[in-house]
């Protein structure tokens, strides 16, 4: 029987299973940054361990950086705690070495699910792992890449393998053209409300179908970046022509004979026309719409000219209070034109949609137009040093200021809000990240999660609008 | 690790569907370099009525009446029960750490999210997980006050303080093994380091760009 692209990468990563399935899976690719590795790091100082293959790991420091004031070097990290955890990335880097390291005010700092496929150290066929759940954004190269815990981190520092166990094989099959104006955030996010917020649990998605296939390798970032979202650990696309494309002449990619070879292996990364999976979803590109996430769950999501659902109308009374829930801390009334709902602030950023191609497409929308005046900030966060060199030498920084947004420095930023970047209580954020959670980005906060195109529109109108309208 | 094998507990019910790791324990305190400290900002935002920051007198902070772990019957709680999905969102094992920290050793719910389920193994907190139907009336039977659960993770079964009432839960042998004998997961893995020595050679035989 055929096996799928999960299938193949498990199997070649197997080093060993206990009779109940347990597997130790050898591990090709570990990224480490400073939030989840401090503990990891000191549990293998106390134990007298040494990280097993230090070549793999590539690290970097991006969820605490500030993405102002780097002029004045490191005391541009104000607060104490965020600087001393930072600091302590780099003496662990010094102590037990790095394949690379991107320290703050580097050139090539930034977003870890950035940074690792720009430098071409995300390579298809990896293994994959860091200790943060958008590290299925990495399967978009065709890796099996997930999330792992600190305990995992230090395991893997330890021993270069994960214990783990086989998921389930689930694939979601999008066909047709997309829409004008409709991106790859609008797949994942009408593939979450479709699927819901559990609905990948315990499953490896594979992304397939000629809608996937004919997305930018940016794009597949952003599809299975997500893929958490829908509770799924890893999300993966096959690989084809677009990923070898975008990987020649990279900093870590394969070059001179190794490149044909490598290219060679990389060209089976895909499931057979036979290969079974344990669970199906189609959906048809033609009918999905921007979308805007309502409540404080990315499945919360509605068509961009939809209004905010009614709980009455739901059945299941365990979803109805959450929607209930959400609706209070949201401060939404249900019925209300989803296009009605004034926003306080913008952010275009985040390992979703912090790329060139991202920024790009904002910039297009914003070109020529002021933000809004009831908009307090509107900042745009390059994913990298590099994102923002590019788009710097595009003129998208010149488009984005002169349109009032704030063109800031790299880093995790205001998706997660361990920076100085973050909402007030009670504000609203059109964001291009991809959690809507209670205070995910500042107590209090109220997050509505769009694609880079209609973060920037409502930018502009100081609402939600429909970017298919824009002219 | 901590050992896990019979716990009679108090039950504090938290009644709310796919509970994130961001509500479990607010970034903000993820900045701690540290493995300790956590209990005392677990559901900061809904435990507190001001806004938590490291390095604040958590004693001295304004409690959430409404707020069922504030509640005076609940103090000493060691099983947490909950709704599908518990455990959603991020990979921060500060979400069993500060659980733990607080003085639960088990939660129980009809799913958990795939990366926290994994990290509570890891640290000797107990997840378990139970039909919804169970769940349902563990919940309905947690309005008495003093409601506590027997957790048998040798029999894999949770039962009433009584015994009138017992529910079967499956959990992977190997990690029943390490919880049950408090094993040190890397020993576990380094006692097959020739084999990983040997698949790696191969590998990077193989794939040698892989190892450049």
């Amino acid at each position: 029987m055929g096996r799928t692209l999960y299938d193949k990468l498990w199997d070649s990563h197997v080093v060993h299973v206990e009779k109940d399935g347990t597997a130790l899976l050898y591990i090709d690719r570990h990224l480490v940054h400073e939030v989840t590795s401090p503990q990891a790091f000191e549990g293998l100082k106390l134990a007298g361990r040494k990280p097993w293959r230090i070549g793999s790991v590539v690290a970097t420091a991006d969820h605490n950086t500030p993405t102002t004031g780097w002029d004045r070097g490191l005391d541009g990290i104000v607060d104490p705690i965020s600087r001393l955890q930072v600091d302590t990335l780099t003496k662990n880097i010094k102590e037990y070495g790095a394949k690379v390291y991107f320290p703050f005010l580097d050139k090539r700092q930034g977003i870890v699910h950035v940074i690792g496929p720009e430098q071409g150290a995300t390579l298809p066929g990896m293994t994959v792992v860091c200790g943060d759940s958008h590290t299925s954004t990495h399967g978009a190269f065709g890796c099996l890449a997930h999330g792992i815990g600190t305990s995992e981190v230090e395991h893997v520092l330890a021993t270069q393998c994960l214990v783990t166990k086989k998921m389930k094989n689930m694939r979601v099959t999008v066909e047709g053209p997309l829409g004008r104006g409709v991106t790859a955030k609008d797949i994942v996010l009408a593939v979450i409300g479709r699927i819901g917020i559990a609905g990948g649990t315990g499953s490896a998605v594979e992304f397939a179908g000629s809608t996937i296939r004919a997305l930018s390798m940016e794009g597949r970032m952003t599809v299975c970046n997500m893929a958490i979202e829908a509770g799924a650990r890893a999300g993966m696309v096959a690989v084809d022509d677009t990923t070898v494309q975008y990987l020649k002449g990279r900093t870590f990619s394969p070059n001179g004979p190794e490149w044909d070879q490598a290219v060679a292996t990389w060209k089976m990364l895909n499931s057979d026309p036979d290969a079974k999976f344990d669970i199906e979803v189609k959906l048809d590109a033609r009918e999905i719409a921007p979308q805007i996430t309502w409540g404080t769950s990315p499945e919360m999501v509605v068509a961009v000219e939809a209004s905010v659902p009614d709980p009455d109308k739901e059945k299941d009374p365990i979803k109805r209070e959450g929607m209930e829930r959400a609706l209070v801390y949201m401060g939404l009334k249900p019925r209300t034109p989803m296009q009605d709902i004034l926003l306080d602030k913008v952010f275009i950023g985040s390992c979703t949609n912090s790329r060139i191609e991202d920024l790009r497409a904002a910039a297009a929308v914003a070109k020529g137009r002021k933000v809004a005046s009831n908009i307090k900030v509107a900042m745009v966060v390059p994913g990298s040093g590099l994102v923002k060199a590019q788009a710097e030498k595009e003129g998208l920084d010149k488009v984005f200021r002169e349109s009032g947004f704030e063109w800031r420095e790299p880093g995790c930023s205001m998706c997660l809000a361990m920076n100085a970047d973050r909402l007030e209580p009670g504000e609203r954020c059109a964001s291009t990240s991809n959690r809507n959670f209670e205070g995910r980005q500042g107590a209090g906060g109220r997050t509505h999660l769009v694609s880079p195109e209609m973060a920037a529109a409502a930018a502009i109108a100081g609402h939600f609008v429909d970017v298919r309208s824009w002219r | 690790m901590e050992k896990f094998t019979v716990l009679n507990g108090l039950v504090a019910p938290l009644d709310r569907a796919n509970v994130d790791t961001d509500a479990i324990i607010p970034k903000q305190f993820l900045k701690s370099i540290k493995r300790s400290g956590y209990g005392p900002n677990l559901f900061d935002a809904w435990r507190y009525l001001d806004i938590g920051q490291p390095g604040m007198d958590n004693a001295k902070r304004p409690l959430n009446p409404d707020f069922v772990l504030n509640q005076a019957r609940y103090k000493g709680a060691e099983i947490l029960l909950a709704r599908k999905n518990f455990g959603c969102g991020s990979s921060r094992e500060h979400a069993p750490w500060a659980l733990q920290q607080y003085g639960f050793k088990c939660v129980i719910a009809p799913s958990f999210g795939d990366i926290f389920y994994e990290n509570s193994f890891k640290n000797g907190f107990l997840p378990v997980v139970l039909s919804a139907t169970e769940v349902d009336s563990l919940f309905y039977e947690s309005a008495l006050p003093g409601f506590r659960l027997v957790v048998d993770l040798d029999r894999q079964t949770v039962s009433t303080a009584d015994g009138s009432k017992s529910y079967k839960f499956d959990v992977d042998p190997s990690r029943r093994h390490s919880l049950l004998n408090g094993l040190d997961e890397i020993g576990v893995t380094l006692r097959h380091a020739d084999e990983i020595r040997a698949f790696e050679a191969r590998r990077r035989d193989q794939f040698p760009w892989l190892f450049r």
